[in-house]
């Protein structure tokens, strides 16, 4: 994995300090081109590893990453699944079940309903599998070496227990795809050693690591701690804590700190991107 | 450790279940959902013990204490067989469908003096706690107007039905959606006493309201505004806010940010004359396991505590969100 990675939540409306940015956001990044040109901002500054969400409008994106081999012979993608927003909506409305029929493509999912067959015990992994499939064709013919599970899901099977579906999503990546899996996640300490019992060796973890503390479940001390003992590829995000941090001060402590493989972060201005890359740069030499 | 049942698992049963089952003092001793596709997917890749009757679950599983999680309409009778077996209850929220099916619940709680929580889940969200700790310290002066508001995009258009659709099983926005709004006016100001004027609209659904306005009068003669609607595709996931003018300044706030006036120096420390702005990152409280929100985890936390004595049952008690569940009704009375 490349030292910076360059993430997406900026064109999507994520903020995480202020509904109104969340919105101009929205109306700045309406067209495909605002995207596709702050893509280029990033790719000036040598960043080539686009991380994002599997929205619908990531499609169109990947439609003009194919349409230019030249200019982006280097670029990759690394998907992030599910876009959760769609099925929560989705779920509010229709239902888990109802949910699950709206999305799981073909008619796998129909007949089990009307027929009423009993699950057999591989089925539910099988959906995910399909809802996997159906994720991944937008990125068809673009390189995506790392294919990351969202961190409401990988959470959620981490509380509930269910650590052969995560074991599950890294080898069926891995088999379909050729891809290492990835897990994002907001409880890194408690998911490494869950995702370790379950045998998978050096996983790519991505969860926000920075200076203020900010969702970083267990405590600070946990993770730089994990980050000093354990086996793993950590990737950090949220390095800005949302802004509680100096942009300076938030990159020169996540640059100091041992085992983190790769920095994460969005911005929207060609200022922006320009500083805070230059930031990893500059410590990254320092250290 | 406190042993816990779930009744229900649906999107939000689905959530506290990940929640406690991370939670170090919990142990799950049931979980318990009418629908046999969740229910054989936690049986077959978790190790929680999974019933189809929540009666059996109570009778094997003897459990301190059960998240209830199920559509509104079952809430008043699984709520009231819980409390007779002296069980310790978490209900979603809104609380009943009416405030006389959940009335004899504050009741029977109370004298069994048993814990009893709903999940208003932005009580526990950093800035409307900031934006309590603000008024109640009379920062702002009096208060003399409010408008709350929550936007989404849940119906977006004409689709089929569920049981949130339906009137008389909780469904609708004003139950469903405009309640969190109406809980955290009740909270933060005063529970509402009276409706000046309501407006509920149907945008795209057919049985119930999408969205709702409503001019609202509190027990402390404050008035204000609610406006709601859930079938605005502006925003991408739930924004809710809240805003208050008072005679020595003002509050904005949602879940992310709080901006708030001071006309003068007599202020909280740390702020100043003037506008002020608090980010979430800086106001939340760190959670052991995260998932969706701090508030989620600090909610359920909350509660185990409260059943271990360690902290009083005075956050989401069936008493207040009966209080929201009579604004409900009271607002639905005066639809024009």
């Amino acid at each position: 994995m490349e030292r910076i990675l360059f993430g997406d939540n900026q064109f999507f409306a994520v903020n995480h300090i202020s509904d109104e940015k969340s919105m101009a956001q929205s109306i700045k990044f309406k067209e495909d081109s605002a995207i596709i040109k702050t893509l280029d901002y990033a790719m000036e500054d040598g960043i080539q590893t686009f991380m994002c969400t599997t929205h619908d409008r990531i499609a169109n994106i990947c439609e003009i990453v194919r349409n230019n081999p030249q200019k982006y012979k280097d670029f990759k993608i690394f998907p992030c699944m599910p876009y959760a927003h769609k099925y929560a909506n989705a779920v509010t409305e229709l239902g888990i079940a109802g949910t699950l029929k709206q999305y799981v493509p073909g008619n796998f999912f129909g007949s089990l309903f009307k027929g009423g067959v009993a699950f057999l015990s591989k089925d539910y992994l099988k959906i995910m599998e399909l809802l996997i499939d159906a994720e991944m064709k937008m990125f068809k013919d673009i390189k995506t070496p790392v294919i990351f599970l969202q961190n409401v899901i990988t959470d959620m099977l981490l509380g509930l227990g269910m650590t052969d579906v995560l074991v599950a999503f890294h080898q069926y990546v891995e088999k379909k795809y050729d891809a290492e899996a990835g897990f994002i996640t907001m409880n890194m300490p408690k998911l490494l050693s869950v995702l370790e019992k379950g045998g998978i060796e050096n996983p790519i973890i991505c969860s926000s690591i920075n200076k203020a503390g900010f969702r970083m479940s267990g405590g600070k001390a946990l993770y730089e701690e994990t980050l000093r003992t354990k086996k793993f590829r950590a990737i950090a995000m949220q390095v800005l804590a949302g802004g509680a941090v100096s942009p300076k001060e938030a990159i020169e402590y996540v640059c100091q700190l041992p085992n983190i493989e790769s920095i994460l972060f969005g911005a929207s201005s060609r200022t922006n991107i320009h500083e805070t890359a230059s930031l990893i740069n500059q410590f990254d030499l320092v250290k | 450790m406190i042993k816990v049942g779930i009744i229900g698992i649906g999107k939000m049963g689905i959530s506290h279940l990940a929640i406690l089952g991370a939670h170090p003092d919990v142990k799950v001793v049931g979980v318990c959902d009418t629908s046999k596709m969740m229910l054989d997917a936690i049986e077959k890749y978790s190790s929680f013990p999974c019933f189809t009757d929540y009666k059996k679950m109570l009778e094997e599983a003897k459990p301190d204490a059960v998240i209830v999680a199920v559509p509104t309409k079952y809430h008043a009778a699984i709520v009231e067989e819980l409390l007779k077996k002296d069980v310790h209850v978490f209900a979603e929220k809104p609380f009943c469908l009416n405030p006389e099916q959940g009335a004899p619940l504050v009741e029977l709680a109370k004298q069994k003096n048993l814990v009893n929580q709903v999940g208003y889940h932005n009580k526990f969200v950093g800035t409307f706690q900031e934006v309590k700790r603000i008024i109640d310290g009379g920062f702002i002066g009096e208060p003399y107007h409010f408008l709350g508001q929550a936007y989404g995009p849940v119906v977006i258009k004409a689709k089929q039905d569920t049981w949130r659709s339906n009137p008389d099983e909780g469904g609708g926005c004003l139950m469903d959606y405009a309640s969190h709004v109406i809980d955290l006016i009740n909270y933060i100001i005063a529970p509402i006493t009276n409706v000046k004027a309501t407006m509920l609209k149907s945008i795209f659904s057919k049985e119930v309201d999408d969205a709702v306005f409503s001019m609202l009068e509190l027990s402390n003669k404050v008035t204000g505004i609610l406006s709601v609607n859930w079938s605005d595709e502006t925003y991408r996931k739930m924004s809710t806010s809240i805003s208050i003018n008072g005679k020595n300044g003002k509050i904005v706030s949602d879940a992310n940010e709080l901006k708030v006036f001071f006309k003068d120096n007599d202020c909280p420390e740390g702020y100043t004359k003037g506008w002020n702005i608090r980010h979430v990152t800086d106001l939340t409280t760190e959670v052991d396991y995260y998932l969706r929100g701090e508030e989620y985890s600090a909610q359920l936390d909350y509660f185990i505590k409260t059943v271990q004595g360690k902290v009083p049952n005075s956050i989401n008690s069936f008493e207040s969100a009966w209080l929201t569940d009579r604004a409900i009704s009271l607002i639905r009375k005066e639809q024009r």
